[in-house]
């Protein structure tokens, strides 16, 4: 990217991210009259669920394996009609290392986006947007559980596995297994299978009986149905086995993954002995357990919270989207992980509300339908929650934190001799979390371990694992750069 | 009502661990409770400095180095628990200014016996290869330690339990028990706890601790940011800081102020510290503080420019006006004891003070005099009690 980046930039709505949430929120607000900027961390918009090939090399992309994509580019020609009237200002390939609330508004510090680990050398500086409204879209990235093996390479998220196939039109292997729960396995795997790869099984810890008690939740939204239809006969073409009541208990290999080993579960995850099965030759595990909501710079501003039907950290707020913070809305995943239609919904109910605008008599049918998602979302995390048994799948030697090379051995004693219950002192005693990622894989992890086995982590836990002052690494240089911003 | 034991220690930091520890190993049965979990305030915000060098002449000194000779002595066996280091420290003098007063310094220490060597350019750019050119000279501190506080402060707590001592997490104390004048113990939440001895180790909170049982004990939050960078190899040996450090110690401007410290990790991260500002318990994120690490981090070991800082945190440094700890018995409200206000000296000055106080509590004379610290110091008149009293039912 080449584009001048502005120093600092003044606006009405500030947006920050730029897949469903935050491309409706820019487009409401800038529809609704407000000058906006939006800040993503990704070179082009979409996110990661709308994550595309680089329009350098595929300029009209046809949106095979998406979903939803007329409505992207619904979005994305209203985004950048937004961008071409100067309504919009995008600031790609930036990520925001700090939100402040201020009297004017909000101010946002953004560094340049670190793509793959740690780097040395500082590119462009970052820039600075002020706005008197802030819309936070950050969306989430995939839940992982430690199971021994799991640090190999050749393990990724399942979450990791599509976008790499959007974002390369590759794979990153040749046979997979795919493993976790919840209905985002399917298109995972549909998607490897329609890419040329080959899935060896998807396997569920649930099982379709946990939906249930929860049928009339999910009726309400008929076109997960079809979905679901579409997979299933995707999978029926390639001769996907989908296996429930099942996990991998351990990826199997040496320098990295060659297999796994598997076994069926009851209903709270335990094991059953004499049901143990390997699969090998396995190029790439992939792995769901749902989604971790972003709550950095939420919580950094200090809005209040609640924990959600999925146990993940998410933020309270009105029917229009608005924080407990005055002027601050949050919109996608940070709310509650619910898809990309009620995304949708919620960011550009965000922003026509941001926008200062009056409610269009669009807003009621929305309302309903955002309901009609979030009780279908509450539904599928019910029905595939993480097994309450995971912790026994864990050998003491089982790595938890990568980055810092910490085992599930290290943290349960830290937790029984040091009385470390909560994740932020489990992270001071072990180093859980301290590393490159600050805790964004193994957090909800560590949280859990604390809590004990079976036992589910308080919201202070979760707080903890998930406030993170800095909520991007950022160059000292560039922060020795800063300048006086006082209002 | 709990279980009565001779010691009940309030707050599990530090500095409240390490009065437990040794409290179990005088004999004493004992208690500690604590608001959350261990390590859960200053401890954990640290930098887990033991440092001789920006001492002075004077009864902190004495304490240091009593501290200094429990830390190598009672503590060595659990050395590795902690991540204890006797790395040594350098100040860095870059302006003739400065060097001229680090010099002064050095020959001051060097005359009441702290180990020092003077370092020119040459011998500094041995020890420290990546420091800045502009560095005209310094000193080296061979008694300078590291330690990783919350491990102490964890391990600690763990090692009194083993003792016999009883830890109890998420207890917050509502009031003290009395017995006429006599503090004889505490009320919280999870009931009454009754002790010989109440010994107030809440570090930034003591004031307010204090105050419940009636008491004036003028400890004041000093907040400090440290930055954290990625994880690198090792660059940085020792801990470096620079000669301006010794200035701001010593300083009670309110104003925010910043000299660099920098230093390695075991785990591969670099701390720049630290930052001092009295702004009350205000957590909010200051840019100007994380500006001023940055370019002090910088100007001490420039190749820190093109690294990335990927976390930072702050603590509130408790101090008092003499900007000496409070440490020992409380006449106005007997029964109350008090081992706080080390400011950013607790990590260092928590292995003699706990050793100095459980002597005291044992009944034995301290080997080292505690009036210097002595809480009624300041000659304030007790404050009107608004505790709670009652006359003791144990």
């Amino acid at each position: 990217m080449s584009a001048a980046l502005p120093g600092t930039v003044e606006a009405d709505v500030a947006v920050v991210g730029a897949g469903p949430a935050g491309l409706a929120a820019a487009v409401a607000s800038a529809e609704a009259g407000a000058a906006v900027v939006v800040v993503d961390a990704g070179p082009q918009p979409g996110g990661q669920f709308w994550r595309h090939r680089p329009e350098s090399v595929e300029p009209d992309p046809d949106g095979k394996g998406h979903h939803g994509w007329r409505t992207y580019r619904d979005l994305r020609a209203r985004f950048d009609a937004a961008r071409h009237s100067g309504r919009i200002t995008y600031v790609p390939g930036q990520q925001v290392w700090m939100a402040e609330k201020v009297h004017a508004g909000f101010v946002v510090r953004t560094t340049p986006t670190v793509t793959a680990g740690p780097t040395s050398g500082t590119a462009d500086g970052g820039s600075t947007v002020v706005a008197r409204r802030l819309v936070l879209c950050p969306g989430g990235y995939d839940r992982q559980l430690p199971v021994p093996g799991w640090d190999l390479p050749g393990v990724m998220a399942a979450g990791g596995i599509q976008a790499f196939i959007k974002g390369n039109g590759g794979l990153p292997g040749k046979r997979f297994v795919i493993a976790g729960t919840g209905p985002f396995l399917l298109p995972v795997a549909a998607g490897i299978a329609e890419a040329g790869g080959q899935v060896l099984a998807v396997l569920e810890s649930s099982s379709p009986k946990a939906w249930l008690p929860h049928l009339r939740a999910a009726a309400g939204v008929p076109e997960k149905a079809l979905e679901g239809v579409e997979y299933g006969a995707v999978f029926a073409r390639h001769r996907i086995p989908y296996r429930i009541r099942t996990i991998v208990t351990e990826v199997l290999g040496t320098d990295c993954a060659s297999g796994v080993r598997t076994a069926k579960v009851d209903a709270e995850g335990r094991v059953r002995p004499g049901t143990e099965r390997v699969y090998r030759d396995v190029d790439v595990v992939g792995f769901g357990w749902g989604f971790t909501p972003q709550m950095e710079l939420p919580l950094s501003l200090g809005v209040e919270t609640r924990m959600d039907a999925d146990g993940s950290l998410v933020g309270v707020v009105t029917e229009r989207q608005e924080s407990s913070i005055p002027g601050l809305f949050l919109a996608g995943e940070v709310t509650g992980v619910g898809g990309a239609t009620l995304a949708v919904l919620e960011g550009l109910t965000a922003g026509t509300a941001a926008a200062a605008a009056p409610a269009p008599a669009a807003v009621v049918p929305g309302l309903r339908a955002m309901a009609r998602h979030r009780r279908f979302a509450e539904a599928m995390h019910r029905a595939h929650p993480v097994p309450a048994a995971w912790q026994d799948w864990l050998a003491p030697q089982t790595t938890v934190c990568r980055c810092e090379e910490v085992t599930a051995g290290e943290i349960t004693a830290a937790r029984d001799d040091l009385g470390a219950h909560h994740a932020r002192t489990l992270k001071s005693f072990t180093r859980a979390g301290m590393g490159w990622c600050q805790g964004r894989v193994c957090g909800f992890a560590a949280a859990c371990l604390g809590a004990g086995p079976g036992a589910a982590p308080s919201i202070e836990s979760l707080s903890g694992a998930a406030k993170r002052p800095l909520a991007a690494p950022v160059g000292i240089g560039e922060l020795a750069a800063l300048k006086n911003t006082d209002d | 009502m709990n279980a009565a034991s001779d010691v009940l220690v309030i707050g599990a930091g530090v500095i409240g661990a390490a009065t437990a520890y040794f409290a179990t190993q005088q004999g004493l049965t004992v208690t500690v409770l604590d608001k959350g979990l261990p390590a859960s305030g200053t401890s954990s915000a640290c930098e887990g400095n033991i440092l001789v060098s920006d001492k002075e002449l004077g009864p902190e000194l004495e304490l240091t180095r009593y501290s200094l000779d429990v830390w190598h002595g009672d503590l060595a066996e659990h050395k590795r628990l902690w991540e204890f280091e006797s790395k040594g420290g350098i100040i860095v003098a870059s302006r003739e200014s400065s060097l001229a007063s680090l010099n002064r310094v050095m020959a001051s220490q060097a005359g009441y016996g702290v180990r020092v060597d003077r370092l020119d350019p040459d011998d500094l750019r041995k020890a420290e290869p990546h420091i800045t050119p502009d560095a005209l000279g310094g000193a080296f501190y061979p008694e300078d330690c590291q330690v990783q506080p919350m491990l102490v402060a964890g391990h600690l707590v763990r090692l009194a339990t083993q003792a016999g001592a009883r830890f109890v997490a998420d207890t917050p104390v509502s009031g003290f028990l009395r017995s006429g004048d006599r503090v004889t113990g505490v009320r919280t939440p999870r009931g009454d706890f009754s002790a010989g001895a109440v010994v107030n180790c809440t570090g930034t909170w003591a004031g307010q601790l204090a105050a419940l049982a009636g008491v004036s004990v003028p400890v004041l939050p000093r907040r400090g940011f440290v930055m954290v960078t990625e994880p690198l190899p090792p660059m940085i040996h020792h801990k470096v800081y620079a000669a301006e450090y010794i200035d701001n110690v010593g300083s009670s401007d309110a104003g925010l102020q910043a000299s660099p410290v920098v230093e390695g990790t075991p785990s591969g991260t670099i701390l720049i510290g630290s930052t001092r500002e009295r702004v009350g318990f205000d957590r909010t994120v200051s840019t100007d503080a994380l500006r001023l690490l940055a370019g002090n981090g910088v100007s001490l070991f420039p190749f820190l420019e093109h690294v990335k800082a990927i976390r930072h945190y702050h603590g509130f440094r408790p101090y008092c006006p003499d900007h000496l700890p409070v440490i020992g018995h409380d006449e106005r409200a007997p029964g109350l004891w008090h081992a706080a206000g080390h400011e950013g000296a607790g990590i260092g000055l928590s292995a003699g003070t706990g050793k100095l106080l459980a002597q005291a509590l044992a009944g034995q004379s301290p080997d080292l005099a505690l009036a210097p610290f002595a809480p009624a110091r300041f000659g304030e008149q007790a404050l009107n009690s608004t505790t709670h009293r009652e006359e003791a039912t144990a």
